[in-house]
């Protein structure tokens, strides 16, 4: 695609901000401009997620940018994270826009917490088949699946706590991350109380009081402007068979993630790369056996074998797939999945406070057993092949 | 033979009631004496009345009977002499259009809005029978009810009697027209599945329109309500409204091949045969959740 990211700002990362969510939308937003170079009477466009309670307009007023030809929303949650970068460069080819912020900003612990049962949620159709049946938060949606993995593919809860030990690890050497300086071991993972079994208290992520904004322009224009542009090579949703919002149980199989492999074939296809052309992965990471699937789904092991992958080492920064630098959602904080682009920005970049080396594509994934996206971001803008 | 259908027409067509009046105005003594029975204590019922209590203005009172041109009254008795003598309460909506204030008179009209049958229940064959009421004070209209009650023949075997386990705050299901049919079931004691009228195609949850053949007459059949356990989860944290924690959750495929989640009382594991039971929530709630089958 013939556009780029330019900018990333973010909040501090907390457990209670102290502050409004508008305030932490514009915050974010004006920091993604300055990094950028660019001025909010530079910003056309705003996109960001359904579930944000900031609107475009609130956000445009609070930043004094005057004018907006192109403002969207992306539905499903995390699942919107990558997509809102691929509304914004889409908007850019199509002239529909010059420069575009994608923001997410929420006070999602000390405000309205996802991680709780959301009795109001019920209100919505698809849920009266779960919600009122006591399955009501995601932690245990995703317990459902990953029992079933667990089953037919003999992976353990030990197999699960080898992301999160991974992404605290990397979570300890960044600043920026909730989890600065606070690795844990596979044994603590194990120690860790059930929350919804196979799920302990550690295959869960955070959740987090914050906002992130990335800012997107033309390829062209990204070369007058101060940092080294994230490339957009492949940018891609995805939807399956019989999609449901965290409860595609009807599905002939579970043990799959088939919006991410729908993701995935759109990202490889668009992209003219492959999974040994991946040199960072920035994998959602809200439940920890969502990793374990989605490795499977993009292609970099065969169905059941992400265990094996896993425990090879293959995920630590010097290895095959760096997984997460930053820490993820499990280290760093829950951002819905923004923070993980900036991410990837940053090892574009080369600026990265856990820097892998020679970085040319980093892949970045969305939400997942919701309808999804993901990214590939680039140095370079050319094709790898037509 | 008694022609059902023919006398609700005729019924319906006498159109509305003529106002049947209050006993007595809208008062606070049968205001507090409401509040205490359902354990009501929230104190802004001095001068208006709880919106949920206008049914209760208009009751006949002990030895009240019916108006002679009471629909309901005339539609019980037809079914009756048919033969479908028992009869139990099925849903209830009421819509309030404002607060009634203590003093207003009330009066209600009713007319019969619908009456379709014979449907194969659990209770056994019966007519659901649904009328449409309005609560007026002079000719403002200030309440409606659409009331509908399943008019049966007892089966020979009636079903398993629901325990009765009051859970106030727990979730309830969303319910519309695509779905009111298994929460029907639920309530009958049936496990409900949807059919697609066109190709037969087994759809849960269901929806209006088959994605196999593009009908759009969705009928069910009824599940033996047996199945196994396809996956489950063991809920510990946080806690959930109506239910004490740990309990299980379990994805269960049916039998007849679709899955359905459910609460499931007993040691799980994948490939447990399990059946359904049904738990009375109240008039209008009737959950259905599994067991470890006897016979395993």
């Amino acid at each position: 695609m013939n556009a780029a990211i330019v900018g990333i700002g973010a909040t501090d990362f907390s457990k209670d901000s102290g502050r409004s969510e508008l305030q932490l939308a514009a915050e974010a937003v004006r920091a993604a401009l300055a990094d950028a170079g660019l001025e909010p009477s530079d910003v056309d466009g705003l996109v960001s997620f359904t579930m944000d309670t900031n609107t475009e307009i609130a956000v445009a007023r609070e930043l004094g940018i005057p004018e907006l030809t192109f403002f969207s929303r992306v539905h499903y949650g995390g699942g919107a994270a990558c997509a809102t970068v691929q509304q914004a460069a889409m908007a850019i080819e199509t002239g529909a826009a010059r420069v575009v912020v994608c923001y997410r900003a929420f006070n999602e612990r000390s405000g309205h917490r996802f991680g709780q049962v959301q009795t109001a949620a019920a209100a919505n159709i698809d849920n009266s088949w779960s919600y009122p049946m006591g399955l009501g938060t995601p932690g245990a949606m995703v317990a459902m699946f990953a029992r079933r993995y667990m089953h037919e593919y003999g992976a353990t809860s030990e197999d699960f706590g080898r992301i999160a030990v991974i992404d605290r690890k990397h979570a300890a050497t960044n600043p920026h991350a909730w989890f600065h300086g606070r690795p844990i071991t596979l044994e603590d993972h194990q120690a860790s109380r059930w929350i919804a079994e196979p799920l302990r208290l550690l295959d869960c992520c955070q959740e987090s009081d914050g906002g992130v904004a990335l800012v997107v322009t033309s390829a062209e224009r990204a070369r007058d402007l101060p940092h080294k542009p994230a490339h957009i090579k492949a940018a891609t949703q995805g939807s399956s068979v019989d999609q449901f919002i965290m409860t595609s149980y009807y599905r002939d199989d579970l043990t799959g993630l088939p919006e991410m492999g729908v993701v995935a074939r759109g990202l490889w296809e668009k992209s003219g790369i492959g999974p040994s052309d991946v040199d960072v992965a920035v994998l959602y990471d809200h439940f920890t056996p969502f990793v374990l699937v989605q490795l499977e789904e993009l292609g970099f092991c065969g169905k059941g074998e992400a265990r094996d992958f896993v425990a090879s080492g293959a995920l630590e920064l010097d290895g095959a797939l760096p997984l997460n630098p930053h820490g993820g959602q499990l280290g760093e904080a829950y951002l819905h999945g923004m923070n993980g682009i900036a991410e990837g920005v940053r090892q574009v970049r080369g600026t990265a406070v856990n820097q892998v080396a020679n970085v040319e594509h980093v892949l970045v994934t969305a939400g997942t057993g919701v309808p999804t996206s993901g990214l590939v971001l680039a140095q370079s803008v050319e094709p790898v092949r037509p | 033979m008694i022609d059902i259908e023919k006398e609700a027409a005729r019924i319906a067509e006498q159109g509305e009631s003529a106002p049947r009046f209050a006993r007595d105005p809208v008062n606070l003594p049968m205001i507090n004496n409401w509040l205490e029975a359902i354990g009501d204590q929230h104190p802004g019922y001095t001068e208006v009345a709880p919106p949920a209590m206008v049914q209760v203005w208009t009751m006949a009172g002990l030895h009240g009977q019916r108006a002679l041109d009471d629909p309901l009254g005339a539609m019980m008795k037809i079914l009756d002499e048919a033969g479908y003598t028992s009869v139990v309460a099925t849903n209830s909506d009421q819509t309030y259009h404002r607060y009634l204030k203590v003093g207003e008179h009330l009066s209600v009209t009713t007319s019969l809005e619908d009456v379709t049958g014979p449907k194969q229940t659990g209770l056994g064959e019966g007519w659901f029978v649904t009328t449409r009421s309005t609560w007026w004070v002079g000719d403002e209209a200030v309440a409606e009810m659409r009331f509908r009650v399943l008019k049966f023949k007892p089966a020979a075997r009636s079903p398993e009697p629901a325990s009765e386990t009051p859970k106030a705050q727990a979730i309830r299901p969303s319910i519309n027209r695509d779905t009111e049919y298994f929460w029907e079931g639920c309530r009958v004691g049936e496990l409900r599945i949807q059919r697609c009228g066109g190709c037969g195609l087994l759809r849960h949850p269901p929806g209006p329109m088959c994605p196999e053949c593009g009908a759009t007459k969705p009928k069910y059949l009824v599940s033996d309500g047996r199945g196994v356990v396809y996956s489950y989860v063991v809920h510990h944290h946080p806690q959930v409204p109506g239910k004490q924690t740990p309990f299980v959750i379990a994805l269960i495929e049916l039998d007849e091949g679709v899955r359905m989640l459910g609460e499931l009382d007993g040691e799980p594991s994948i490939g447990l045969p399990v059946e359904v039971v049904f738990t009375k929530v109240d008039d209008e709630l009737t959950m259905p959740s599994w067991r470890p089958r006897a016979d395993r």
